[in-house]
């Protein structure tokens, strides 16, 4: 989106606020609560439905009253840790997604799509390929160390040009950046076939055969990274006026930028730490929220982060579903049902035509 | 230039001529160097007696046998994905619109993959590699269709159709058992290694059918360049030499793939270095060729050699290399 757009809308958009400053947030607020529901269904039937799909008598028995039954073993054990992965890798990539959505103004930025995801995951294919590191809590570093270089070095080279960054321009350096990182990510993995097996199913973005330690080693990171992206929405909301203007708002433009680098690198690198790299979910979701809830970033980023949890553990289920007794991983599903919707994105004149 | 022989005359670029010679005498030196040098070292007059089928029968073993078909299908994969690249720049009049970038490349790996996994013979890999690079094409394309296909349009477009294929092959991967998915993982990075006369004789023939079209439709394009309107105004058929060009191209960039596997960023860095070299305002289709062979059997050379003993595929070679240059090539785009 070009930025003079975003102005005029966002423009009419604080008419509209004072116009029914009462009205609307209450909604907003409902809206909220609304989908914290519809997230808590998703997760539910994801605890219940899979390979052998259980009743939700069970999985609440599972919980009350746990008589160390197989059932009851395997919804403890693997499918709660699964769905709590789940709703913590889709409210880091959907947040980081909006994130970068609103930093580089740009409606094609996504976490997948920008080459972070693949540094990240060129980080923890090194630490575990190269240097035979196992504890996540050791590999997370690497994400973090790959996300942010990839970060700096894709915005960079979007900006390097003469005329800027643009949309498409930010895009192709992603995608090239993410291509040299899992040709090089490859190359280590050819030189060790067992963990060329052990990774080729992280590496197409899954949520399975992760443990709760994990998890419980991971969530922090996940949790400071969403704390510290929810509290930029202020700034971030002044920036969508263009850097003079935020500036003239008294906003601190440089720190607001590094600041926002930092959630993204903490959220897509921990989300990549637990899930390998996924496509899209950081794309899509900020779009459909937009077009609900307009551009205010202080609704925009926590919808972005409820909302996008309810996805992916949706396509969870879905590739638990379709494929019984094996599954599809969900950065497959997910791919599937993105790259379309990006096509749809990329056709639309205003993009193309930057 | 313009040579002038009876009725006919040919228009000749000195410099486009000084670097194809060039190009031709290292792409032979490079063929010289892989094939004497190696594990074995086999001296140089012995490999041109090894052709001729009197040398040493260890030196005709490893030449003829092992080397030889290796390096042939480096040159002639390479030239192949050299030529569709050039095809598929010069109709997209933008460098990024390669066939390893807008997902035809990852298409046929799919239909590679497919054929590998229900236990193909090569003969069936090959049609299956070629069948999924058309039908992408076909896909991208309409999908980019809109009242005309636009460079940055049809560029977009066929990022998502490369994910979503990308997404398709390791899904095929992991649902593989494992010797299946490391054959079909090497295949996938794009490899030289164990290559033998049957991969490089279909690249041969359809290089031998394509080569010549590309010849007769090398200047109505390079019109084409400067926009369909002006090319019609010039008396050129847009529409024909278009499918002619779409045709060649898809079928290089499969023929290619299915020998060697979805090399990247051969088919887009060939031609732009080739632009530049030869200072042409345009994409070149020769030039570009050569480019291509050079650079495939030289990258297959580094990673042969550059962390011996381990071989790595030349796909990896060729996107780390290919990457930085496109780095370099967004950091003076213009647009």
């Amino acid at each position: 989106m070009r930025p003079a757009e975003i102005t005029v809308t966002a423009g009419a958009e604080q008419r509209d606020d004072g116009r029914r400053a009462k009205g609307r947030p209450s909604m907003l607020v409902a809206g909220l609560i609304v989908t914290a529901g519809v997230l808590a269904l998703v997760a539910m039937a994801s605890v219940a439905l899979g390979a052998r799909s259980v009743s939700f008598s069970t999985v609440i028995d599972a919980f009350v009253a746990p008589d160390g039954s197989s059932d009851h073993t395997v919804i403890r054990e693997l499918r709660v840790p699964r769905m709590l992965l789940g709703i913590g890798v889709g409210a880091t990539l959907g947040l980081a997604g909006a994130l970068m959505q609103s930093l580089t103004r740009n409606p094609l930025a996504d976490p997948g799509l920008l080459g972070i995801d693949q540094g990240a995951a060129l980080g923890v294919t090194l630490a575990l390929g190269l240097f035979g590191l196992t504890d996540p809590v050791v590999y997370v570093w690497f994400a973090f160390g790959g996300a942010a270089l990839a970060s700096v070095v894709v915005y960079a080279l979007a900006s390097a040009g003469r005329s800027g960054s643009s949309p498409v321009r930010l895009a192709l350096a992603g995608v090239a950046f993410g291509m040299v990182c899992t040709a090089i990510a490859s190359a280590i993995l050819r030189m060790d076939p067992q963990t060329f097996d052990r990774m080729r199913f992280w590496l197409t973005g899954s949520l399975a055969g992760q443990t709760a330690d994990t998890l419980g080693r991971l969530a922090p990171f996940m949790i400071a990274g969403l704390v510290l992206g929810l509290l930029l929405a202020r700034p971030l909301n002044m920036l969508a006026l263009g850097d003079d203007a935020g500036k003239a708002l008294g906003v601190a433009v440089n720190r607001t930028r590094i600041l926002t680098g930092v959630a993204v690198t903490l959220l897509c690198g921990a989300a990549t730490a637990a899930a390998g790299p996924l496509m899209f979910v950081g794309l899509i979701v900020p779009h459909a929220v937009r077009a609900l809830v307009g551009p205010d970033q202080r609704w925009v980023l926590p919808y972005s982060a409820l909302a996008a949890p309810v996805l992916l553990l949706g396509a969870d289920v879905i590739g638990r579903l379709i494929a019984r007794p094996g599954e599809v991983q969900v950065g497959i599903v997910w791919a599937v049902i993105g790259a379309p919707i990006f096509i749809i994105l990329a056709r639309r004149k205003r993009v193309a035509a930057l | 230039m313009n040579v002038r022989v009876g009725p006919w005359s040919v228009r000749l670029a000195p410099r486009a001529l000084l670097v194809s010679v060039i190009l031709v005498a290292i792409g032979f030196a490079v063929t010289v160097a892989a094939l004497s040098t190696g594990e074995f070292t086999v001296p140089v007059p012995d490999i041109i007696s090894a052709i001729f089928g009197q040398g040493p029968p260890v030196a005709e073993l490893i030449v003829g046998k092992l080397r030889a078909p290796r390096v042939v299908t480096g040159l002639l994969v390479g030239a192949a994905f050299g030529l569709s690249g050039a095809i598929f720049q010069s109709l997209t009049r933008n460098p990024l619109g390669s066939p390893d970038f807008i997902g035809f490349t990852a298409g046929a790996s799919t239909g590679g993959i497919l054929a590998v996994v229900a236990g193909g013979s090569a003969m069936t890999i090959a049609g299956g590699a070629l069948a999924g690079c058309v039908v992408t094409a076909v896909l991208v394309y309409a999908l980019a269709y809109r009242g005309g296909v636009q460079g940055y349009r049809l560029v977009l477009v066929g990022i998502g159709a490369n994910a979503l294929l990308l997404a398709v092959n390791s899904y095929l991967l992991t649902r593989a058992n494992i010797n299946d998915a490391a054959n079909a993982g090497a295949w996938l990075t794009g490899s030289l290694s164990g290559r033998g006369w049957d991969h490089a004789v279909p690249v041969a023939l359809a290089l031998l059918v394509l080569l010549p079209l590309c010849a007769f439709i090398a200047r109505p394009m390079r019109m084409m360049e400067m926009g369909d309107d002006a090319a019609k105004a010039m008396g050129i058929k847009v529409e024909a030499v278009r499918a002619v060009a779409v045709t060649a191209g898809v079928l290089l960039a499969g023929v290619a793939t299915a020998a060697a596997g979805p090399v990247v960023f051969v088919a887009l860095a060939a031609p732009q270095l080739a632009r530049r070299l030869t200072r042409s305002p345009g994409v070149t289709l020769a030039s570009s060729a050569l480019m291509g062979a050079v650079l495939l059997t030289a990258a297959d050379l580094a990673a042969q050699r550059v962390l011996a003993p381990t071989q790595l595929p030349v796909g990896v070679l060729t996107a780390a290399i290919g990457g930085t240059y496109l780095v370099l090539l967004l950091r003076k785009d213009r647009h």
